[in-house]
């Protein structure tokens, strides 16, 4: 059983694989993206993929204007013509939700892109450096680590009185890179020591290619990962200070409707079309990265599969992992792995 | 007592320890290179805080002295231009001058007086909030930790077993936004079923003493908060120490350990939980930043008056004086449960002191 261990343990090891020469450019592509080849990142993205299709496609599928006041029908439980129900303004509550689809995607993965270039840049440079500039950069991103983030971005939306997305977007990811840069930091340190970072810098390779071509790739994953965490983030953020009401956006967005159905007393009245929703994107979309996240998890440490997977084998042997008595299995099932 | 007692040893074996411990008791060590740089930190993150705190206000539109006039119509000239110097808000001096000047008052522990309760004293209001904040969100916190990390640390240990169907849920659970939830438990537990009163800490009329029909009244008040901060916060802790389990479960002194025939409780608790426990412990400590956040959220949703709401209604009426002082409150206390965070971390691991001492 010791020996039967080992064996698969060392096959679970060689996550990290230095980049192969000549790969085309196809090659490339697919091994930079096989972190997304399992069935928790493609359910993910699938997911994902169809909120960024109704948020490019809100002009055509919304049946009315998001703001289109229709005082005949207010409050109107779902019907044929409005699928989910109306506002206390006669507003379509579907349409509402169609357009903000927008404003979340957009604002998600603007904060997410600058959030992540920071934190890559920081993370990177912080790892690969040594003494004290490493240290003075470290330093920084606990700052901002440690300093509450939603206190901050209250204050700081609090300071216009009518905040473009992007502005949004950049508070959100100024605020949100540091988690990614101290991950990047840790990992980019180990790799620092491995013996083809080592040999590049031997070979006398610029620091730039030694960067972008050796340790990068390597990264990919781990860069991968804070990009969909900071996305779940800013999309958590933004529609909980649009609830709040920090930001008066004019764009509709799923916080806002969610605003307006508070502020009506939707959720009092039971007026379960207006409110539920958009909460239920918000969480679809929360589930669909984090099952992105999951799938990463995996392939970056690959026990986190296995281990449950080589549970279920052993049990079907009628073994247990937590045994501490070695079974003496029979001659057979060893036959049957090798 | 029975006769067939087997012969103990007469010091216990944790005691006497092995001959690393022996080793290490010769020189009693205090990590004075690991307190140092911990204490340089905090105190660099105490700095950036209060600047930015001080930037902050002298960065914003609209000052608070007009927003307070154009609520109250008969205020003189004089005693706004009065109002202003009060407030530190006249712009005359340098801005190192007033960067000096703002230290001043505060190493004295004055955060000047808030426009919207009536002109009392910053450190007042919040005083009188802070603990509302501080004792159910603290609550709420540790139990979800506790909870997370020791079912993370079950989990794990089963893993491969259906208890691993837990995990998709409360990662589910904590995917959803906060304040919906919030909102949908008052929905339901408040308005249809009338289980739990609809948000603030305590029933109307009475009075903040300690009898036993009032603490009765803030734990009804409470429990709905306290339930859904738990509920939303539990998936982080309980997937961090799964997967830490699982990787420390591969490690060969959990393997060692099952071979010297240690019972499972023990390997379990004594040999794999306790290190998987360390990460979590670590991001325990840079989370709480995270979770102080969170709390205005809650207490919005709640109607609950401690610090989040008042930093709401500070923002929202450009209270300055009192957004700083809570900003300020804010940081400080997650700097606070970072040291001691801190503190528990060197205490459970060793290492953290040998090898940076």
């Amino acid at each position: 059983m010791t020996t039967d261990l080992r064996t698969e343990r060392a096959a679970d090891l060689p996550t990290v694989r230095p980049p192969r020469p000549r790969a085309t450019f196809r090659a490339r592509l697919g091994s930079s993206f096989a972190m997304f080849r399992n069935r928790k990142s493609i359910t993910g993205l699938a997911i994902l993929g169809f909120f960024v299709l109704v948020a490019i496609l809100a002009d055509v599928l919304a049946p009315y204007s998001p703001t289109k006041v229709d005082s005949a029908a207010r409050l109107q439980p779902p019907s044929v013509e409005h699928w989910l129900g109306t506002t206390h303004l006669g507003e379509d509550v579907l349409s509402q939700v169609i357009y903000g689809t927008r404003g979340v995607i957009v604002v998600g993965f603007l904060a997410a892109i600058m959030a992540t270039i920071i934190a890559v840049v920081v993370g990177v440079v912080a790892g690969y450096l040594r003494g004290w500039r490493s240290e003075s950069l470290s330093a920084l991103t606990n700052v901002f680590l440690v300093i509450p983030g939603l206190p901050l971005i209250i204050i700081v939306a609090s300071m216009f009185d009518n905040p473009p997305l992007v502005v949004i977007a950049a508070v959100l990811g100024l605020t949100g890179w540091a988690w990614g840069a101290r991950v990047l930091r840790a990992q980019t340190m180990s790799l620092r020591n491995r013996d083809f970072i080592q040999a590049a810098r031997a070979n006398g390779e610029p620091l730039h290619r030694i960067i972008g071509k050796e340790m990068l790739p390597n990264l990919m994953a781990l860069i991968a990962a804070s990009f969909v965490g900071t996305v779940t983030a800013a999309i958590l953020g933004l529609t909980t200070l649009s609830y709040i009401g920090v930001i008066p956006v004019n764009t509709y967005n799923w916080g806002t409707i969610l605003n307006w159905a508070s502020a009506q007393g939707a959720f009092r009245q039971n007026q379960w079309w207006w409110f539920m929703p958009p909460g239920l994107c918000i969480a679809a979309i929360g589930v669909a990265l984090s099952l992105i996240n999951f799938g990463i998890d995996e392939y970056v440490n690959p026990r986190l599969r296995s281990a449950g997977e080589r549970a279920r084998a052993m049990r079907k042997r009628g073994l247990d992992v937590n045994d501490p008595v070695t079974a003496v299995r029979p001659a057979t099932s060893a036959q049957e792995r090798a | 007592m029975t006769a067939v007692q087997p012969q103990m040893p007469t010091q216990d074996a944790l005691e006497v320890g092995t001959t690393a411990t022996t080793a290490v008791k010769g020189r009693s060590r205090i990590p004075w290179r690991f307190l140092a740089g911990r204490a340089a930190f905090y105190l660099f993150t105490l700095w950036a805080a209060i600047t930015i705190n001080f930037f902050l206000p002298r960065m914003m539109k609209g000052d608070a002295v007009s927003q307070y006039l154009s609520r109250n119509r008969n205020v003189s000239p004089e005693a706004a231009d009065a109002l202003r110097s009060l407030l530190g808000l006249d712009t005359d001096k340098a801005l190192l001058h007033q960067y000096v000047d703002y230290w001043g008052l505060l190493l004295r522990g004055d955060l000047g007086v808030s426009l919207l309760h009536g002109l009392r004293p910053v450190t007042e209001v919040i005083s009188q909030a802070l603990p509302w904040t501080v004792g159910l969100v603290g609550f709420a916190t540790l139990v979800s930790f506790a909870i997370g990390t020791i079912g993370g640390g079950i989990v794990g240990w089963r893993r491969g077993s259906r208890l691993d169907g837990l995990i998709p849920v409360t990662t589910f659970l904590a995917t959803i936004p906060y304040f919906w939830l919030g909102l949908l438990a008052i929905a339901v537990f408040s308005v249809n079923l009338g289980w739990f009163p609809i948000g603030k800490a305590y029933g109307v009329g009475m009075r903040p003493e300690w009898t036993a029909e009032f603490i009765g009244q803030v734990i009804h008040h409470g429990t709905l908060p306290a339930v859904t901060i738990v509920i939303a916060s539990l998936g982080g802790w309980m997937l961090g120490m799964r997967n830490m389990m699982l990787t420390v479960l591969d490690e060969d002194y959990v393997m060692v350990a099952q071979a010297k025939g240690l019972p499972n409780k023990r390997v379990l608790w004594r040999y794999a939980a306790r290190n998987a426990v360390l990460p979590q412990i670590q991001s325990f400590a840079l989370s709480i930043g995270f979770i102080v956040g969170g709390t205005i959220v809650m207490e919005m949703v709640f109607s609950y008056p401690g610090v989040g709401k008042l930093l709401l209604d500070a923002t929202n009426a450009k209270d300055y004086a009192l957004m700083q002082g809570v900003f300020l409150v804010i940081t400080l206390s997650v700097l606070v449960a970072n040291i001691l965070a801190d503190i528990a971390y060197a205490f459970l691991d060793p290492r953290t002191r040998q090898t940076e001492a």
